[in-house]
């Protein structure tokens, strides 16, 4: 496959960024997005160039590191995968593919194509957790039965991998799919009960903080979501808050 | 006598944790206030040790080089998390939990630390519901288990084949908490460069800042390694791309041993490579072997139009295939461990049954399970004679619940539909037992530097079964590193903080500096990739899944003038400042390159087979592993000599008194 890519390129945080255009080919259709990247940069390398910088790890779609705009959508055109696990196959021989780095003004760009995403972070430490002692004197496993339909609620929203193309895919770049992943699968399970009241309210707050937008039920951080966290958890999170205002 | 003291604590095998902890001296919580820790690693051992060592009151920096710690590889696990609490009451037992890993590990792993782990693995599952991980559940509201490779009860919790993902979203969601209380400082996109030693105690790292490319300095009265395993010497592997073995390799040239570097487990079942271009591999998790059937054709024609596209899979009638491990292994079946089923897969190919276009594929066959899983679900449904395709409809779904995003994953890369066709799946390069030698107190031979997790050596032995790496890092950072660093750290309650400006920390950093500007300034001809790729071949081919005297001794060669070479004409855009990828990498291969030479000594020198390290030259008329427990019980411990070739042997020896040891049988 012969490609051509508009890339943005910045050198750092305070600098301005542009689009670069690069043609290249021998792409095989195989190749994951992210090798596609791999053969343009050992390209660029060799002609003295520096390389387009991007973050990723696994590989394999659950570090949540990929996070690129790909012609306009979040981990591009293929559905409930992430960048790093969508194929060349997806495009056609000839295509212009535009690539850009996740935009939010939560997400500073700290070169070319990596993001800050640090405010996700921050959001989770303010009140992501139980508050329980990690010495392991607790209750046995089973003491607890915790029915499996509210377990594998529990689990579908843990799944998020915080990748935030919620964030990228929203226009008013609003955490709430986020933010509402982790509240929801505290708020399902027993052991993060407990604490619901205050964890709902200052991990809003947290995220408000951070400078993410409000949430206009446009739905579309649902559908570019790799891992197909659900709208009810944002539904179920903003019970949880009304509850915890009017008790708070 | 050996330089090697192990520390093993007196007595019953079964008391020695708890005599340990009775004995050991403690740190008041005063003091702790005033004890600084440093975590390098944010996987399930180091999250977990940062978050348990910020509890009890210690401070604590973390560092890692990802964005977020919750993005450390052991997020990557899948299949499920041992624990021997006999829920299913299928006879297992702590005792049960502990023989099963030391015969797992075909006899080279130290009984007491076994055992310990054994003991606490129960109270990891406690630890983890209390934090609200979302285990599997079974509709009476109980947690549910599976089986995995290598034992015949079924102790493994999961979380769908999320369990890494989930235990280590549970342990950063612990170490949130501390953040918030300012107990953790966390430290990312920060690589560990190198160990800082005073008067022969660990006291601190160097760090780069991978944004603004400074290098700082961070002191400590202790420090805890738990950057992970190796495996990305052979470019290819199931890690993370950015996965390495910098910071354990450090401490290796700052005297810590390095043991066992040849014992890496090469795990059956990942997706096969499919080109040049391939930048990593795709593990399926072993708990698809509790459903899934391995086999290829029966016959070399069968297996020839397979790969010419000829014929299908699906056409295949039962009795043309061979479903090669349970006819080898009858007793274990599919769910022999690792090391074993790998072998088993490339004798197979190597005798031309290999499926895929490349020749080096096998079968991993679900339609039995979908059909059996199906009658289940209709019967269940009141649904008397169901009809096939019911019944597969039915199965599918059941196989979707339990192994669904496994199946999306495999759809993706391959672009075929598992549900509908076999997996095509070869062994990959997974996991390193080997690591940095500790002993019962996972202190390495550094006073103050401990290893965590799959950065040290300590319970697996040759091979590792499965579901045991996330049982070991968060036994090691939850229950086992509090104690016997409180123990250590006791006599430095009057130190005081550790000062930067010391001249070991300027020493320390000057040589981090001219290593990184001499990469820089090489100015050569071949990307850092060219470099790994080529190491990653030379390890592949001479020392995988069969080695033997002539390749190993040809890839010490390889890998020395390799690593020459990489010296001379490596070349990296931009400066040291400032965000550098490619600075980033480098600096790993450097490693690697230097890692791989001693891997390849190791295997050299070990005159036998055990676990994942198959020697040609010893094994059984079968082809199974031969072991030489009279010459080779012990643990190979390395000492860093200026050069991986000038590396000194250190043995300790294995001393079984509560297990007997035999020859290792899954038939």
């Amino acid at each position: 496959m012969k490609l051509t890519l508009n890339i943005w390129r910045q050198q750092d945080a305070s600098s301005k960024g542009q689009f670069v255009t690069y043609s290249i080919d021998d792409i095989s259709p195989d190749m994951s997005f992210l090798e596609m990247l791999d053969v343009l940069n050992n390209k660029l390398i060799l002609q003295g160039q520096e390389p387009v910088e991007f973050d990723h790890d696994c590989r394999e779609g659950i570090c949540g590191s990929c996070s690129l705009q790909i012609n306009g959508e979040p981990h591009g055109p293929d559905r409930l995968v992430t960048t790093c696990q969508l194929h060349m196959r997806m495009f056609k021989d000839g295509d212009t593919i535009d690539i850009e780095p996740f935009r939010a003004k939560a997400f500073p760009v700290i070169k070319d194509l990596i993001v800050d995403r640090s405010a996700f972070d921050r959001v989770q430490q303010a009140g992501g957790y139980v508050s329980v002692n990690t010495s392991g004197n607790t209750t046995d496993a089973n003491a607890i039965l915790v029915p499996k339909h509210d377990a594998d609620d529990a689990f579908s929203a843990a799944a998020c991998i915080g990748c935030g193309a919620c964030v990228a895919a929203c226009k008013n770049a609003s955490a709430m799919l986020f933010t509402s992943a982790k509240v929801s699968q505290y708020a399902l399970l027993p052991q993060g009960k407990v604490e619901a009241t205050t964890r709902v309210l200052n991990m809003v707050k947290q995220m408000d903080l951070e400078g993410f937008g409000n949430c206009t039920n446009t739905g579309a951080c649902e559908i570019e979501c790799p891992k197909g966290i659900s709208l009810e958890n944002i539904a179920r999170m903003n019970r949880e808050y009304l509850s915890a205002s009017l008790q708070g | 006598m050996s330089v090697l003291d192990s520390k093993i604590p007196e007595g019953p095998l079964a008391d020695k944790w708890t005599k340990y902890k009775n004995e050991i001296e403690l740190v008041s919580p005063a003091n702790k206030r005033n004890i600084d820790i440093i975590v390098v690693g944010t996987g399930l051992a180091g999250a977990s040790a940062a978050a348990s060592l910020a509890e009890l009151g210690y401070n604590v920096k973390t560092f890692c080089f990802q964005d977020s710690p919750r993005r450390a590889h052991s997020i990557a696990a899948q299949g499920g998390i041992n624990a021997a609490k006999n829920y299913q009451g299928d006879g297992d037992s702590t005792y049960r939990l502990f023989y099963d890993t030391v015969k797992g590990g075909d006899y080279r792993a130290r009984e007491a630390n076994v055992y310990r782990l054994a003991e606490v693995s129960a109270n990891i599952i406690d630890q983890c519901v209390a934090q609200g991980v979302p285990f599997a559940r079974d509709y009476g509201g109980q947690l549910d288990n599976r089986s995995f490779g290598g034992v015949l009860v079924s102790r493994t919790f999961y979380a769908k084949g999320q369990t890494g993902q989930q235990l280590l979203l549970g342990a950063y969601s612990a170490m949130n908490r501390q953040i918030n209380r300012g107990k953790i400082k966390s430290y990312n996109r920060h690589e560990m460069l190198d160990l800082v030693l005073v008067d022969g105690k660990a006291r601190g790292i160097i760090a780069r800042d991978l944004v603004t490319g400074a290098l700082e300095r961070h002191s400590a009265h202790a420090v805890v390694i738990a950057s992970g395993g190796y495996g990305n010497v052979f470019f290819l592997s199931t890690n993370a791309m950015g996965s390495n073995v910098t910071a354990a390799w450090k401490t290796h040239k700052r005297g810590a041993y390095f043991a066992n570097p040849c014992f890496t487990q090469i795990h059956p079942t990942c997706i096969p490579v499919s080109g040049d271009h391939q930048s990593k591999l795709t593990l399926m998790s072993e708990s698809l072997r509790n459903d899934g059937r391995i086999w290829v054709p029966a016959k070399l024609e069968d297996a020839q139009a397979i790969r010419e596209g000829r014929l299908k899979p699906t056409d295949l009638a039962e009795e043309d295939r061979d479903y090669f491990l349970e006819r080898r292994y009858p007793a274990f079946g599919n769910l022999v461990p690792r090391d074993v089923a790998s072998r088993a897969a490339k004798e197979r190919c190597d005798e031309g049954f290999g499926i895929n276009k490349t020749g080096e594929a096998v079968y991993l066959d679900f339609s039995s399970a979908i059909m059996r899983y199906g009658k289940e679900k209709s019967l269940v449904m009141g649904i008397k004679e169901a009809d096939q395709a019911t019944i597969r409809r039915l199965g599918e779904e059941v196989v979707e619940a339990k192994y669904g995003n496994l199946f999306q994953m495999y759809e993706k890369i391959v672009d075929q539909n598992p549900y509908k066709t076999p997996m095509m799946i070869y062994p990959a390069v997974h996991y390193t037992m080997g690591g940095l030698w500790v002993d019962y107190n996972l202190q390495t031979t550094i006073p103050g530097c401990y290893a965590a997790g799959e950065a040290n050596f300590s319970e697996h032995g040759a091979n590792r079964l499965g579901a045991s790496a996330l049982m070991q890092g968060l036994a090691d950072g939850y229950f086992v590193l509090p104690y016997t660093i409180g123990d250590y750290l006791s006599k430095d309650i009057r130190t005081g903080k550790i000062s930067t400006d010391l001249p070991e920390f300027e020493a320390a950093e000057q040589a981090v500096r001219a290593q990184m500007e001499a990469l820089v300034n090489a100015n050569g001809t071949h990307p850092v990739d060219y470099y790994h790729k080529k190491l990653g071949k030379i390890m592949w081919n001479k020392c995988g899944m069969a080695r033997n005297e002539q390749g190993l001794k040809e890839a010490i060669e390889e890998i020395a003038a390799l690593r020459e070479d990489f010296y001379k004409n490596v070349k990296i855009p931009g400066t040291t400042n400032g965000k550098n990828q490619e600075l980033e990498k480098a600096l790993r291969v450097a490693d690697f390159l230097e890692l791989g030479e001693l891997f390849a000594k190791d295997a050299l020198s070990r005159n036998e087979s055990c676990g994942g390290h198959f020697r040609e030259e010893f094994q059984t008329e079968e082809g199974e592993a031969l072991r030489d427990d009279e010459n080779f019980r012990f643990v190979s411990a390395w000492e860093y000599k200026g050069a991986p070739k000038d590396a000194v042997l250190h043995k300790e020896e294995l001393i079984y008194e509560n297990i007997k040891v035999k020859a290792r049988s899954y038939k």
